[in-house]
């Protein structure tokens, strides 16, 4: 199917309207994409016509609610190309399953240990992990990222033993762009008997992603980042892992016997899923990877690698020009800032010009802070930006730029 | 001048602007005209930190006027910084604990006053308050 962004962007209602009277050009992505209409139809259409409870009921409605949603754990499964579907387990996105994981990990991190995070990180697979470290003493360590947004490989290496019971790292950053080689990271890692983390983000958007090939123990992710609706998340646990692991929460469908006295819990992937689930958006986030596959995500890379490079390009025109994060390996996101500029002026007047970016710290306070920065403005890119866009983004910096000096 | 009237002269001088532009123009000058506060006053102590701009504020009390000074890391929060100093300070408490800041509104800044700008303008605005009501408390000692 050829790539024609007209025609991507006629799925995408949001995208068609005018705010402070312009057209709206969209590029916060990495903070949340779009939802095309095939995303939108299928949440509402569950709540028009399937709506019930998964798993206990025997009545019809209950049992089609149940087939379509153990379907699209299936679907979802087959997309990251999980060895099995058991291994999905539904969060409300990506914040939740490290968090679960950090829960459930509590046993196996004794005082003395170390978890090995990048300097890199979002917020939400930071803190989890340096809150464990705290409640079990054990020791944060921050591998480092160098001036041009690459980690420092060398340091995992070195930093590798006995005593480290885990290493965090994302797959792509959201403030730098860079897409860190979580292959090898895991192959490093498991040399030295160190199971692994991918906090996969920002990946699903934009790259392909096999748990498999990479080989990581966990990976996880939101849907609302890869064009699903907000409130539903994956984390990806092998079963080797996840069934020696003690439950997350307690109540309703992880309960297998249960009497005043005792309890025995479900099996995965049902013992991480407490409660009643967010069937809908399951089945919508199925349908967003089918969005996503059928336009494919090599075409999807191709086309928002070549937006990255005209904006890259274009903004280096304007004087004082730096941008933030120069891996080789870098997609989607742009962060940039420009001598004697406030970000938050340059986003204001952006917003003025119809143009939605991000400023701030993009909850990564310690490695914005570590380049000496006190924030940047960030554009990150979606298979439906246009190059008109990437012009208007561009005319927009440099018309905003104007006034501010 | 009573704020009031104050506040009627910032509404008169936006109203000649048709377009957002010379809005903005208008308050980038302002944010970048201002040295409105002594260098001394800009610390950790008189920080009102918001996530996306920082905001200096410095109170004091000349006779039964609280005079305000202040600054701001951005020049557009500056701008609106130097805004509300014009038409707040050099009054008193009663009178700008009696002011509903309304005119912002007026002149198309509200959404600068929105909590989740995180700029620092909505707490600057909470600390102005809290300064004038502890002169007040001050002055009927």
């Amino acid at each position: 199917m050829p790539f024609s962004v007209e025609k991507i962007r006629a799925d995408f209602p949001v995208l068609n309207q005018k705010v402070h009277g312009k057209p709206l050009v969209y590029l916060d992505n990495a903070a949340t994409t779009q939802k095309p209409v095939q995303v939108i139809n299928r949440l509402s259409d569950y709540y028009r016509n399937e709506n019930s409870n998964v798993h206990r009921g025997v009545h019809l409605l209950s049992q089609k609610a149940t087939e379509d949603y153990e379907q699209a754990r299936t679907a979802i499964a087959n997309y990251i190309n999980a060895a099995e579907s058991k291994e999905i387990i539904f969060t409300r996105g990506t914040t939740e399953s490290v968090n679960l994981l950090a829960t459930v990990l509590e046993e196996w991190v004794q005082p003395g240990d170390v978890i090995l995070v990048s300097a890199m990180e979002h917020h939400s697979n930071l803190v989890p992990w340096q809150q464990l470290c705290r409640r079990r003493s054990a020791e944060l360590k921050i591998i480092p990222v160098d001036s041009k947004g690459i980690l420092d490989l060398e340091f995992l290496k070195k930093s590798l033993n006995p005593q480290v019971k885990l290493v965090a790292v994302n797959h792509i950053s959201n403030v730098l762009g860079t897409i860190n080689p979580v292959k090898e990271i895991v192959g490093l890692a498991h040399d030295a008997g160190v199971p692994v983390l991918i906090d996969g983000a920002q990946a699903l958007a934009h790259t392909k992603v096999d748990v498999q090939e990479i080989g990581a123990d966990f990976y996880a992710f939101s849907g609302h980042k890869v064009y699903a609706p907000m409130g539903i998340g994956v984390l990806y646990g092998r079963q080797t892992w996840m069934r020696r692991l003690p439950p997350y929460q307690y109540g309703g469908e992880m309960i297998d016997r249960v009497s005043f006295d005792e309890v025995t819990f479900n099996e995965l992937p049902y013992k991480y899923e407490a409660g009643t689930p967010n069937v809908g958006g399951v089945l919508a986030l199925e349908t967003a990877l089918q969005y996503v596959q059928k336009l494919g995500i090599e075409q999807i890379r191709k086309h928002e690698d070549l937006l990255l490079e005209k904006a890259t390009n274009q903004l280096l025109q304007v004087e004082g020009m730096k941008i933030i994060g120069k891996a080789p390996d870098k997609t989607a996101v742009l962060s940039f800032l420009v001598d004697g500029v406030h970000p938050y002026d340059l986003g204001t007047l952006l917003d003025q010009m119809g143009v939605a970016v991000r400023t701030g710290y993009h909850c990564a306070e310690p490695l914005i802070k570590q380049m000496g920065l006190s924030g940047t403005v960030r554009a990150s890119f979606a298979l439906y930006n246009s190059e008109e866009e990437v012009d208007v983004f561009t005319d927009a910096v440099k018309k905003a730029v104007n006034m501010l000096r | 001048m009573t704020i009031k009237e104050k506040e009627q002269s910032v509404m008169e001088e936006f109203s000649l602007f048709d377009d957002w532009m010379d809005k903005y123009a208008y308050l980038i000058e302002l944010g970048k005209e201002l040295p409105v506060i002594d260098e001394k006053y800009k610390d950790n102590q008189h920080l009102i930190s918001g996530c996306q701009s920082r905001v200096w504020l410095h109170a004091g009390l000349e006779e039964d006027k609280v005079v305000f000074t202040a600054d701001s890391d951005a020049v557009i929060t500056k701008g609106i910084v130097s805004l509300l100093i014009r038409v707040l300070s050099g009054h008193r408490p009663d009178e700008i604990l009696d002011t509903d800041m309304e005119f912002l509104e007026k002149i198309g800044l509200k959404e600068h006053l929105s909590p989740t700008r995180a700029n620092g303008l909505i707490s600057m605005v909470k600390q102005i308050q809290l300064y004038a009501k502890a002169f007040q408390i001050k002055l009927n000692q």
